[in-house]
């Protein structure tokens, strides 16, 4: 301080030297200071977070590559299998390894002979990718296709070729609705869980059925590939590779031959069949046909085919075992008569049918117009009288009917390995007035007592209805072979009173009834059933007087639902069965509900017999469901102006093939109803 | 006595040596940042350190009269190349830096380093000391310095700019102006920052952060900083051992051999390595600034101080830049770096404070 006041007036040259010297010696000092300061900071940068960043640099460095699990096997109860795993070629493509998108694109799209749609949305996910995760070209490639790529792959940076794993199902469109089908995982599966798996090509997870629902069992563990990659993407070395674990191995109660009959032996018709074991409530077979072929589905289906299977009156979208709720028609008698023992009414009591009764004052009528005279049980249950059940169940009133329905199964909702299902109803006096504010009225019985009106019931309804009948067990339908099954209780019912139904249904089937066309092909097993029909469209006055109009004149949406439940032997029950066609209408025999139900069940006593049946109508048919589906397909392709696949001869052939289903869907014009009950 | 000849003997050989130690360990880490090969970088380098240690000795024998005579004729000569390329520039319709010989490319920008120290330096030479605390010692400098740095802030190389006006301004507080002037200037700077920023647009705005703190985007201007933190950080005490580092040999660190060299030698040298070499450029400072402080002649000790810490500027803003500290600007670290342009402007700084150490030596041998 004290140089610094002379120092403000005048500056001399000694001043201005020794503040030289201060200021440069400070200089030097701040730059020591800051020497000090980058030190610290980098002392601070290498030893305090060193780990951070040595963990930043591993990442860097190792590139880590799921490997996706194999997917369990579905396998039936028999250890054959329902779904497994094909070796799979397929070629993807990293982003940032890519060096010519174009030029790579269009030639593997050569060497592929991908669509042009597939090489759009090839370019689309590519724009949208970035890094490492790959961008799929294509799957289920030949071993060609895999290898013409392989060869050429130094001139295309970016392309991978591995092989994997697809999803297969012998049974094919057989076990669509049963089993569901894999898919990749959609972007919202992924914003919900950002599992990086999700993203990994050829990771696929369960899209429906059991699939979905079993999803957690089937996916395994994946593996691992642990790569040293360069900031390009080059790969230097391979470090580790960590195998993936499969899943594990789902066993169903289903029989996989008797599931590809039953879907095989619905043929043309949209239907379905299910075989319940009457011991345990074993589901042996689920079929929902039309279905989608979930090999296809798996793959990715194009929106051609999604269209074409949407478009398609037969549904085979639908899942129509779980979620096709029908009036269960004829086939609720066997139930009802079951009601009027127990409320004491003797097997023998008849009522005279005339051919139609007066309630309030409505007049309804028996199918048959001309009446059957005097029926007792077992006539009515056997010819279907639909007189003696308005008359009966007038006696006993609806409650009585509506408890039996109930201990047989019909509006319960099932423990099922499915992710939705819809479930029946049954109609009584207090429901009604709950669900409409309406009183029960005399006709509200007459009708549920034919399984029409407000009555509803799902295939799978059905048929524990069946096994219940059969067994006069509590059974519930179990679709897991593992799974411990309680003995059923019993569903309360007097064995005599059971027997006397049971040779009621017999008598349908083996004793003249109105289900004569179902008797088993198989000797010594007889079979006891009953038919039903549930009109889906009201009758009009006009044709209370002048007749009811002929299904086979109707258009598709209109016909008759035809119905047949049942179970065989009828004397010892093994196998309880239920058959629901839309629409059927009876108008095909051979297609009939009570037939398809009747061979169903005849592969279980004499495969080798039922399926030379089958082989013989399918040739009539145009072939096996898949034969089928890919004639349609072909015609559908040709119909919308694209370009097939097929040479010329196979178009034929596939023309010819729809034309057969055609002309067997119209045999169905110049038929007779026979058997309307 | 001894028997090596006495102009030999008379090198400053404690600064030579010190310089090619920090240059040979320069080589050696461009050649693993080559994934261990001499070739294009380490033997390019090393020939050219040679050649420029061989000028900066020759340098080293002019008279400080000539260099104080030739000041402002060069900074003309350089202020009109930056003019220069500027106009070529323009005509070419971009950006522009160079200056084509034909032999070789020319970068003024560089040559002003060194230059408006000497050209500040000789202002406040020839000022008379009673000028010293009157406007005109100050607007004359502020002009030298302001002229240049604004034709090199438009090219736009701001790393070079800062280090015109740090090296000008540097001269100026070396000079003895007032102590006020220069903290006044700070805390007004300080002060309208804030206020002009909230003027900004919110686009400008979010500019100016990502430039200021380029981690907050990761994948754009903060990949450079990330993966040179994470190469130092990996580095750890010891480092990953010669040949070894990662980010480096397989591209992970963006110009890891030209201005994150120093990224590449932390990963495989540590902070060990690191000390090293900060310490070894420590006693080079220290080295300049004795021979400012023992210089008598005002030109020559102020230019002495200013080359030497300009020299330093390039260390400081470089390493603050790979430690994260400064946003990326491209200024390469002196004898590591990669790079002609930047060791000859080193070289030409080396050269003349050993000219300036020269003549001191010899006037006192003179006079004693």
């Amino acid at each position: 301080m004290k140089f610094q006041k002379p120092t403000r007036k005048t500056v001399t040259e000694a001043s201005q030297s020794f503040s030289f010297t201060r200021r440069a010696m400070v200089l030097g000092g701040i730059q020591g200071g800051i020497g000090l300061l980058l030190a610290t900071r980098m002392a601070w940068i290498s030893v305090a977070e060193n780990e951070k960043y040595q963990l930043l640099s591993e990442s860097n460095r190792v590139n880590l590559t799921l490997i996706p699990p194999r997917r369990g096997w579905i396998i039936d109860r028999h250890g054959r299998p329902l779904a497994n795993n094909r070796t799979d070629f397929r070629v993807d493509i990293i982003p940032d390894r890519l060096r010519d998108p174009r030029g790579t694109v269009a030639t593997l799209a050569r060497l592929l002979d991908l669509p042009a749609d597939e090489v759009e949305r090839i370019e689309g996910d590519l724009g949208k990718a970035h890094g490492f995760q790959p961008v799929q070209v294509a799957e289920s490639l030949t071993y060609d296709q895999f290898a013409a790529i392989s060869v050429r792959l130094p001139e295309m940076p970016g392309v991978a070729p591995t092989q994997g794993f697809s999803r297969f199902y012998p049974g094919g469109a057989t076990v669509g609705h049963l089993l569901g089908y894999v898919g990749t995982a959609s972007a919202k599966d992924y914003e919900e869980n950002k599992n990086p798996l999700l993203i990994t090509p050829g990771y696929k997870l369960g899209k429906d059925g059991l699939e979905k629902s079993f999803d957690r069992q089937l996916t395994g563990k994946p593996g691992a590939k642990r790569v040293e990659v360069t900031a390009r993407g080059k790969v230097v070395r391979e470090l580790t590779t960590r195998p993936d674990e499969p899943g594990h191995t789902v066993q169903l109660t289903i029989d996989a031959g008797l599931q590809e009959y039953a879907g095989r032996r619905l043929a043309t018709q949209s239907g379905s069949v299910v075989v319940i074991d009457c011991k345990n409530g074993d589901v042996l077979a689920m079929a929902s046909m039309p279905s989608f072929d979930p090999n296809s589905f798996s793959d990715g289906i194009s929106q051609l085919e999604w269209d074409m299977l949407s478009q398609d009156d037969h549904v085979p979208l639908r899942n129509k075992t779980l979620k096709g709720l029908y009036p269960p028609g004829s086939t609720v008698k066997p139930m009802v008569a079951l009601a009027l023992l127990e409320t004491g009414i003797s097997p023998n009591d008849s009522v005279n049918c005339s051919g139609a009764i007066r309630v309030g004052n409505t007049l309804f009528h028996c199918h048959k117009r001309r009446g059957h005279g005097s029926v007792n049980m077992e006539r009515a249950i056997a010819q279907s009288c639909d007189i003696y059940f308005y008359q009966m169940a007038q006696r006993v009133g609806m409650d009585v009917i509506a408890d039996m329905a109930r201990r047989l199964g019909m509006g319960q909702k099932f423990e099922m390995p499915f992710p939705s299902q819809s479930y029946g109803t049954v109609p009584d006096p207090a429901w009604k007035l709950k669900k409409y504010k309406e009183k029960w009225q005399v006709y509200d019985t007459v009708n549920a007592t034919i399984g029409q009106g407000y009555m509803l019931i799902n295939p799978i309804q059905m048929a524990v209805m069946a096994a219940r009948l059969a067994s006069g067990k509590m059974l519930t339908p179990h679709f897991i072979m593992d799974k411990k099954r309680p003995d059923a209780p019993s569903i309360q019912v007097r064995p005599d009173h059971l027997t006397i139904i049971h040779e009621a249904m017999s008598a349908v089937v083996n004793g003249g009834g109105t289900g004569g066309a179902a008797r088993m092909q198989v000797p010594d097993v007889l079979l006891a059933g009953k038919t039903g029909t549930a009109q889906v469209r009201r009758i009009t006055m006009a044709e209370r007087a002048g007749g009811v109009r002929r299904d086979a004149s109707l258009p598709f949406k209109l016909r008759d639902h035809s119905l047949f439940q049942g179970f065989a032997p009828y004397d010892n029950p093994r196998y309880a069965v239920a058959c629901i066609l839309e629409h059927g209408g009876h108008l095909i025999r051979a297609q009939d509900a009570g037939p398809i139900a009747s061979d169903t069940l005849s592969f279980l006593f004499d495969p080798k017999k039922a399926m030379e049946k089958l082989e013989t109508l399918e040739a009539e048919w145009g072939g096996t469901p898949t034969q089928r589906m890919a004639a349609q397909m072909a015609a559908f392709r040709a119909s919308k102006g694209l370009e097939t696949t097929l040479t010329p001869e196979e178009m034929d052939a596939a023309n010819a093939t729809v034309a057969t289903v055609a002309n067997v869907m119209a045999q169905t014009d110049n038929a007779a109803a026979e058997q309307p009950d | 006595m001894s028997i090596v000849p006495a102009p030999i003997s008379a090198l400053p050989w404690r600064v030579i040596g010190l310089l090619t130690a920090i240059a040979f360990f320069g080589c050696v880490v461009l050649y693993s940042s080559a994934g261990g090969s001499i070739t294009p970088w380490a033997i390019n380098q090393a020939v050219r350190f040679a050649i420029f240690m061989a000028m900066a000795l020759t340098i080293a024998r002019i008279p400080v009269q000539l260099m104080s005579t030739l000041a402002f004729p060069a900074y003309i000569a350089v202020l009109v190349s930056l003019v220069l390329v500027e106009l070529i520039g323009g005509v070419a319709g971009g950006s522009q830096r160079w200056i084509n010989l034909g032999f070789m490319q020319l970068q003024p920008s560089e040559f002003m380093k060194p230059v408006i120290v000497l050209a500040v330096a000789q202002f406040y030479a020839r000022l008379p000391v009673g000028e010293l605390r009157r406007w005109s010692a100050i607007w004359p400098a502020l002009v030298l310095i302001g002229l240049p740095w604004a034709l090199v802030l438009v090219q736009p190389d701001l790393g070079t700019a800062t280090m015109i006006l740090a090296g000008g301004v540097t001269v100026m507080f070396l000079a003895g102006l007032p102590l006020r002037l220069f903290i006044g200037t700070g805390i007004a700077g300080a002060a309208i920052i804030p206020v002009a920023f909230s003027f900004l647009h919110e686009y400008q705005q979010k500019r100016v952060l990502i430039f200021m703190d380029p981690e907050s985007d990761p994948l754009g201007a903060g990949y450079h900083i990330s993966q040179s933190k994470i190469a130092i950080g990996s580095g750890g005490i010891f480092g990953k051992g010669f040949l070894n580092g990662t980010q480096s040999h397989l591209d992970y660190l963006p110009e890891g051999h030209t201005d994150f060299v120093f990224a590449t030698m932390a990963e495989e040298w540590g902070l060990v390595g690191g000390i090293c070499l900060i310490a070894a450029f420590m006693l080079v400072f220290r080295w300049g600034i004795r021979v400012a402080l023992r210089t008598e002649d005002k030109f020559a000790r102020l230019a002495a101080a200013g080359l030497t810490t300009t020299i330093f500027f390039y260390l400081a803003i470089n390493l603050m830049m790979v430690m994260g500290l400064a946003p990326v600007v491209g200024i390469p670290l002196p004898f590591m770096s990669y790079g002609g342009s930047s060791m000859l402007t080193v070289m030409l700084c080396i050269g003349m404070i050993m000219a300036i150490d020269r003549s001191r030596r010899q006037t006192r041998s003179n006079w004693g």
